[in-house]
């Protein structure tokens, strides 16, 4: 037969009918079915910074840039399912930074209090700056974002406020090793369930509807500028708390918290990944910044490299692997006659 | 010291705006923003050193070679990549971003990097005008730009293919409704624009040595002079060309060099932040904003 003559046709697996609703529970098969690609996941991501002997410090600090990115993606998800889509998460990133590094090299504050102050601080300033531009859509708020941090490294570096080129060194550290890894993987999940619950809830809603249609909206007697304000400020906070946290981390804030990595590694995470559910930003990070820290021997070379996934997957993949993924897992395929 | 002022700026102002005159036609008339405008101009550069280096031609044969590669190098871009992204913007960008990046970079690792790559000056010498000094290089370029400028505008506006992309640019379902090809018209706007990032790597970079940075500042130029100016606006070009051409040499003055860049960037936010259309921006005044 002709492959023109047919058609693939998607259809549940069986055991996907059967755990969709109180049955879930009628055997071990379907409740392992639901819960263990989920339980594998996190399990090892609990297990990683016990198995410090085993995988170095190297690649235990590689698992705190991997959940600083995750953090970022995170937030980027949350700005896109409102219709924003930033080219720049290195503003929020940096905002976080360069506030808990202006906090605790001026009041001398403990990081313990530096972390929450920069986080929500980082955020504020960040809506504050954004909140002009909130009437842009499409590419337009894209090069807004684009252009502030980049603008923010010319201004620091040319009137050498907030340290200049040097940046703020010699900032208080956290507590290092496991606690650290520890606190930084509760926050990541924790942003992460609840991102999904939020976006199920009439809130998250009214915020995607923004997106699909902001007229109708309107309509509706809700106010789209402040609803899109709050976004901003919600999204802003696991960005800016992961640029505090890593700050602390590396006793340094400056200007290359700012620079364009930042704002690549997260958009990258979340296109290979795939825009939408939670999972989908966590599975894009937790491939590629590993990924990354591997070709590091490889010189500029792995920006290619890096450059050519972002391209196959936008062009090949649109989805992502996580959407891709969960179709497998939860669908089978087959070829039906054309009627 | 103002004569220097008045006619750097002015160089300044062109080389601004043949830069960003394929970015501009690009964006304008197909809505695609061709992120890889500087992997692009980049590219031009070294594609015409290596032909008068390497192959020995005389620039009149590279340079034509140059534009003709780098143009259909677009298109093929066009045809390869973004013609299954289309209307995604955010794809768009990525993919020519990224693509761009690959190109930069990839002359990185090649080791592009020495200070032997330049490109020859059209006209050897210089002349006065007042108390300033200015070589014959300096003036093609304003006359190369004001000469693309005006051919653009010739073919925007008086040949039939250009009156289709602009078609395009305006109403898509109406233009397809009278026989104008959407990708079609997206590709050749993608090749021009490209064959002007070349023609203006030609032109602008025998004033300095070819260096990778070059490529990300052509982007933040070229982003710079179209939001300022509006989209698809030749008029608007101009003005946000001589008005970022004279802010900067005036900011390198009397300020520091580095300054310029800043202004590039104040330039694209103040704008984006309090008149969204540009300064001559037309059609897409609706459509940026609620």
């Amino acid at each position: 037969m002709p492959s023109d003559q047919t058609r693939r046709e998607r259809i549940d697996r069986g055991i996907k009918a059967r755990t969709d609703d109180v049955f879930a529970v009628s055997s071990w098969r379907n409740i392992l079915y639901l819960t263990l690609p989920r339980a594998v996941a996190i399990i090892a991501l609990l297990s990683f910074p016990l198995l410090r002997i085993f995988v170095g410090a190297y690649w235990q600090n590689v698992l705190l840039i991997t959940l600083a990115v995750s953090l970022t993606a995170l937030s980027w998800n949350l700005l896109s399912s409102v219709g924003l889509v930033s080219l720049g998460q290195a503003l929020f990133y940096g905002a976080g930074a360069y506030t808990t590094g202006y906090i605790s090299q001026h009041l001398g504050l403990s990081p313990f209090l530096t972390i929450p102050l920069g986080t929500v601080g980082g955020a504020a300033i960040c809506t504050l700056l954004l909140y002009p531009v909130l009437r842009l859509r499409g590419i337009y708020f894209a090069l807004v974002t684009f252009a502030m941090p980049l603008l923010f490294i010319r201004v620091i570096d040319a009137t050498k406020i907030l340290g200049g080129a040097e940046g703020m060194t010699g900032l208080p550290a956290l507590p290092s090793g496991a606690p650290e890894l520890y606190a930084l993987i509760a926050v990541t999940l924790g942003v992460a369930y609840g991102l999904q619950r939020l976006m199920d809830s009439d809130y998250g809603l009214v915020l995607q509807a923004i997106k699909d249609n902001d007229r109708s909206v309107i309509a509706s007697g809700i106010n789209i500028q402040w609803m899109k304000a709050q976004a901003v400020f919600m999204a802003a906070l696991p960005a800016t708390f992961a640029g505090t946290f890593v700050t602390h981390h590396y006793q340094f804030a400056g200007i290359s918290t700012l620079g364009l990595e930042n704002s690549i590694l997260p958009l990258t995470a979340v296109i290979v990944g795939g825009a939408g559910p939670s999972a989908g930003a966590l599975v894009g990070a937790f491939l590629l910044v590993p990924l990354s820290e591997a070709l590091r021997a490889f010189g500029t070379l792995r920006v290619v490299v890096y450059s050519v996934v972002l391209v196959v997957f936008v062009v090949g993949l649109p989805e992502g692997i996580f959407h891709f993924a969960k179709r497998k897992y939860q669908q089978f395929e087959r070829r039906v006659d054309l009627e | 010291m103002l004569e220097i002022i008045l006619i750097y700026g002015l160089v300044s102002a062109s080389t601004l705006m043949l830069t960003a005159l394929g970015f501009s036609l690009t964006f304008g008339l197909s809505g695609v923003a061709n992120f890889a405008h500087g992997g692009m101009y980049l590219l031009a550069g070294y594609l015409t050193w290596a032909l008068l280096n390497e192959l020995g031609l005389p620039l009149l044969a590279a340079a034509p070679i140059a534009v003709v590669g780098t143009g259909l190098l677009g298109a093929l871009i066009y045809q390869v990549v973004l013609r299954r992204v289309r209307g995604i913007h955010l794809s768009e960008v990525v993919a020519t971003f990224a693509i761009g990046v690959a190109i930069l970079e990839s002359f990185r690792w090649l080791g592009f990097v020495t200070y032997d790559f330049t490109l020859p000056v059209f006209f050897e010498g210089s002349t006065t005008i007042g108390s300033a000094v200015v070589d014959y290089h300096r003036i093609s370029i304003v006359v190369v730009a004001l000469a693309m400028a005006g051919l653009i505008w010739v073919f925007t506006h008086y040949t039939k293919t250009g009156l289709a992309l602009r078609g395009m640019a305006q109403d898509e379902y109406t233009a397809l409704a009278v026989g104008v090809e959407s990708d079609w018209a997206a590709m050749v706007s993608m090749a021009l624009g490209s064959a002007l990032a070349a023609v203006a790597a030609i032109t602008i970079l025998p004033l300095g040595i070819i260096s990778i940075n070059i490529g990300y500042d052509v982007l933040l130029i070229s982003l710079a002079v179209t939001v300022l100016g509006g989209i698809e606006s030749t008029r608007g070009l101009m003005a946000a060309s001589l008005i970022l051409g004279y802010a900067t040499v005036l900011a390198s003055n009397y300020l520091a060099p580095h300054w310029s860049e800043i202004i590039y960037m104040a330039a694209i936010v103040l704008t984006l932040i309090f008149k969204p259309s540009g300064i001559f921006g037309k059609f897409k005044e609706l459509e940026e904003r609620v």
